[in-house]
């Protein structure tokens, strides 16, 4: 039996995992160049409360499941994982009217622990809040990740249980015959299948429709952030909402499990081909400084090292498509907007126990849910970096200086998939740092082509025509 | 795990430290010197052009001629040099240098820490400019590093933001390389490097400067296809109407210096302005046996001020680890009309002491007042780009001694 998963993105990477549990064939699909390198890799890294999710929706159940499925989660795939917990700001009696209604659905979804504090309270927790909040809501579950970090230890872990994953392979076609899928086509190739996920992110209605679906539709929808130095971490210890409106949650201020702090994302809705979708604009920068410093006074957007955008799938009808299909053995994961990333674990837990009751699959006797992570010079105790030197020398050799990251780290990233500039930045946050690669960068792209056998002007940013040099000075 | 015993050690080996470290060793302590690289110099070994060294040897040296002057004077002095080593931490209660290499960890325990460990670039995120990320986009350094010391080349057609002097060497140095420089732009009205980059890197080649503009946007999925810019007013702000396409696959930027204080910045006084430690007439920090000296402190704009703060870095932190202990009442330096950096920030009247700093606006006949005239001196032609030095006598600093705090200023005269 073989199953075929489209998208290696948070969604994607954790059902495809969950499949590798059972005694067949799965096969992971990816247009770009690495894991992670679409929607996963640019959004707040929020494990929401769910409190935000009307009762009775999809998004809501997952949520929840998903939610509390992250400790164990993170334990299993050793990726950072902080419940830092989210206050709600209430700046005026609407607002707090608000609150109350997010506590009393998230109650009714069984959200726990929410609670409305007041204004000395919410000081005593967040001293730098604007003084005019009021009052909040307090969501103790919630919590925060670096995405990409879900993304590549579920990649990792799903390969040691047997994963097939094709990179740069884009699914031009799926062939379905007799109202039954029978396999997928690439541009170079063709699989059969006898079952395909659909977890393609902003193409997942692309995918459906090649399978004679046309039930989904998913436009873009832009989130601009700010990601201030360190320094600015420390301003906050929660996840900071303002009360939401009918359309987002709102920019938030967050730490960031490096010690950063987050400010974003702003929610543009563009048309289904924007092609400058993950551009930053002019005024989304300023509204999120204006969003961000609303809630946090003290907020200084001249400690700001790195812009970007994030685009989110928006569903045409706002809920997530999960489940089977009309045409048997294609399953989707479609419109995975907020809270996405949460609900992922609770995804793919479903679909693969769907799969497995649908294909009659049989457990593995051996899968190892257990995955290590590239160890990681700066966290460790004296001993153990002791240890990792004796071992190999080239862990004493610090490479990125801001964060820490020494030449063993980007040579068993490498080793692990990594074959670009930012293959490298999400596997050991080499270059993420305050000089944002300035020191660097140079010295990855000799490590990248000396590991990989490339020439320099071969080393992309992400796998595409983003060679960062374009030849030798003196051939 | 090894521990050093020493009595001055020194955290890194670019034109700074190499000065400090060869005056300490020279004045009988005994001196480590760390350096991460394979070899020290510091930033001076990718800054192939001439011109280094016309105050400290009265020569137009290269950056690596330079850098191998003060290598030489520091192997002469019996100062230790340990390279390929990384410092990660210094105990803020015992002093302790914690050091990470191939070889494996080493702590350095000395009387006396100087550090010099230069600046950072202020990257291209900084400048929150709009747009997409595509490849092509590089701080000066960062492009300077990749041609002069990893023969790459960043690009075909490059547009330089900002005006300071490692934009305009780029500018000439990308243009030698074959590569088609369309223009500097610079935010303010005036350059931000030295006079004689702007006639050397780009009158002598007819690369275009655009004062008082700005890059508003970038464009290119994969890679850069283009920038707009826009005029900027007195404030730097876009004039809407004023924009202009630039067609090009690479953007250099040279937009600030910031100095790397962050081994010391959780228990050291940082001048905020300056952003880096606040020192005193020795280049002693508020934390008496660590002593800063160089562009660790304030950027500076040449290599010999550089290397002679470097050298007098030296000289009192080795004072200090043969024992004198001796603080005296020390006054604080405060910034009046007209000063932006300056350095030190407090005075200690016991020895003479160089103070420089740097002018908001270009003036053209200026006078650096110092404790409302007791120290004043006339220049001609103070710009932002050059540093200003200026001494104050020993003789002066009794009077000085007497005032609560010495005002420094600058006036148009």
């Amino acid at each position: 039996m073989k199953i075929g998963v489209i998208g290696a993105g948070v969604v994607g990477a954790l059902i495809a995992r969950e499949l590798c549990r059972y005694d067949v064939e799965v096969h992971l699909f990816e247009r770009e160049a690495d894991v992670a390198f679409g929607i996963s890799k640019a959004n707040s890294g929020v494990i929401h409360g769910c409190f935000h999710e009307r009762p009775g929706t999809m998004r809501a159940r997952f949520c929840v499941d998903g939610n509390a499925m992250y400790d164990q989660l993170a334990r299993e795939l050793d990726f950072p994982f902080q419940r830092i917990g989210a206050h709600v700001l209430a700046f005026n009696r609407a607002d707090e009217e608000t609150v109350e209604q997010l506590r009393a659905h998230g109650e009714e979804i069984g959200v726990p622990g929410l609670a409305i504090v007041d204004r000395d309270e919410l000081r005593t927790h967040e001293p730098h809040v604007n003084p005019h909040a009021r009052a909040a809501l307090w969501s103790p579950t919630v919590g925060i990740v670096e995405p990409w970090d879900v993304v590549i230890a579920a990649v990792e872990n799903a390969r040691d249980n047997g994963l097939n994953l094709h990179l740069q392979t884009e699914v031009t076609g799926i062939d379905v015959s007799a109202g039954r899928v029978r396999g997928i086509v690439t541009e170079r190739d063709e699989f059969p299948l006898d079952a395909v996920v659909n977890a393609a992110g902003l193409y997942a209605d692309r995918i459906a429709r090649m399978a004679g679906i046309d039930t989904v539709q998913i436009h873009p929808r832009r989130g601009e952030y700010l990601l201030l130095d360190k320094p600015a971490g420390t301003l906050v210890n929660s996840v900071l909402f303002p009360a939401p409106t009918d359309n987002s949650k709102g920019i938030l201020v967050l730490p960031t499990v490096a010690g950063n702090l987050l400010l974003g994302p702003t929610a543009d809705d563009l048309p289904a081909l924007a092609p400058d979708a993950s551009a930053t604009t002019a005024t989304g920068l300023a509204a999120v400084v204006t969003g961000a410093r609303r809630l946090v006074p003290a907020v200084d957007p001249r400690l700001t090292i790195k812009t970007f955008a994030g685009v989110r799938p928006e569903p045409t009808n706002g809920e997530f498509a999960v489940g089977p299909t009309p045409v048997r053995g294609f399953y989707q994961a479609a419109g995975m907007r907020s809270p996405g990333l949460t609900a992922a674990p609770a995804i793919a837990r479903y679909l693969a126990r769907e799969l497995a009751h649908a294909l009659n699959l049989p457990e593995k006797d051996a899968f190892n849910p257990v995955r290590r992570a590239i160890p990681r010079f700066s966290a460790l105790t004296a001993d153990a970096r002791d240890a990792l030197i004796r071992n190999d020398p080239r862990y004493g050799r610090i490479i990125c200086r801001c964060n820490e990251v020494t030449e063993g780290e980007i040579v068993e990233a490498i080793r692990r998939g990594a074959r670009t500039l930012d293959g490298i930045k999400f596997r050991t946050r080499a270059g993420f740092g305050r000089c944002q690669g300035g020191f660097c960068t140079a010295r990855i792209i000799a490590i990248l082509a000396r590991e990989l056998g490339m020439t320099p002007e071969e080393i992309t940013v992400r796998g595409k025509n983003d060679h960062i040099v374009v030849g030798r000075v003196r051939p | 795990m090894t521990a050093y015993r020493t009595d001055v050690v020194v955290i890194g080996g670019g034109a700074a430290g190499l000065a400090a470290a060869a005056v300490a060793a020279n004045a009988g302590q005994e001196t480590l010197l760390v350096e991460r690289e394979t070899a020290p110099g510091g930033v001076l070994e990718q800054c192939i052009h001439p011109g280094f060294g016309v105050h400290r040897y009265n020569a137009e040296l290269t950056g690596p001629e330079f850098a191998a002057r003060l290598v030489d004077e520091l192997d002469t002095s019996g100062a230790k040099v340990l390279t390929r080593r990384t410092v990660l931490a210094i105990d803020r209660t015992t002093g302790a240098v914690e050091t990470v290499g191939p070889e494996g960890r080493r702590t350095i325990n000395a009387q006396t820490v100087v550090i010099t460990t230069g600046a950072r670039e202020r990257p291209f995120g900084a400048l929150r400019i709009p747009g997409p990320r595509p490849a092509g986009i590089f701080t000066a350094g960062l492009a300077q590093k990749l041609v002069n010391l990893h023969n790459l080349l960043p690009g075909h057609r490059a547009l330089i933001l900002g005006s300071g002097d490692i934009g305009l060497i780029m500018a000439r140095r990308l243009h030698l390389e074959g590569v088609e420089v369309v223009g500097v732009l610079e935010l303010k009205p005036f350059p931000g490097g030295l006079t004689r980059n702007v006639v050397q890197c780009l009158d002598d080649f007819g690369i275009p400067l655009h004062l008082s503009r700005t890059v508003t946007a970038v464009h290119g999925t994969d890679r850069l296809t283009g920038v707009t810019t826009a005029a900027v007013d007195e404030a730097g702000r876009p004039i809407p109407g004023t924009e202009q396409e630039f067609t090009v696959d690479t953007l250099i930027l040279s937009v600030g210096l910031i100095p790397e204080a962050e081994l010391v910045n959780q228990f050291v006084a940082i001048d905020p302005i300056n952003r880096g430690p606040r020192v005193d007439s020795k280049w002693q920090t508020n934390v008496p046996w660590l002593f800063a000296a160089g562009n660790g402190v304030a950027v500076f704009d040449l290599v010999d001020v550089v290397a002679a703060a470097g050298a007098a870095a030296g000289q009192f932190a080795a004072q200090f680890a043969d024992g004198d202990r001796t603080s005296r009442p020390e006054i604080p330096l405060i910034r009046g009309d007209n000063v932006t950096h300056l350095v030190p920030t407090a005075l200690d009247p016991s020895v003479a002491t160089t103070v420089h700093l740097r002018v908001p606006r270009p003036m053209e006949r200026a006078q650096v007042r110092i404790g409302n005239g007791i120290v004043s001196r006339r220049f001609i032609g103070v710009r932002p780009a050059e540093m200003v030095e200026m001494e104050i006598p020993l003789e002066a600093m009794a009077d000085l001694a007497r005032l609560p705090e010495v005002k420094v200023e600058v006036i148009a005269v």
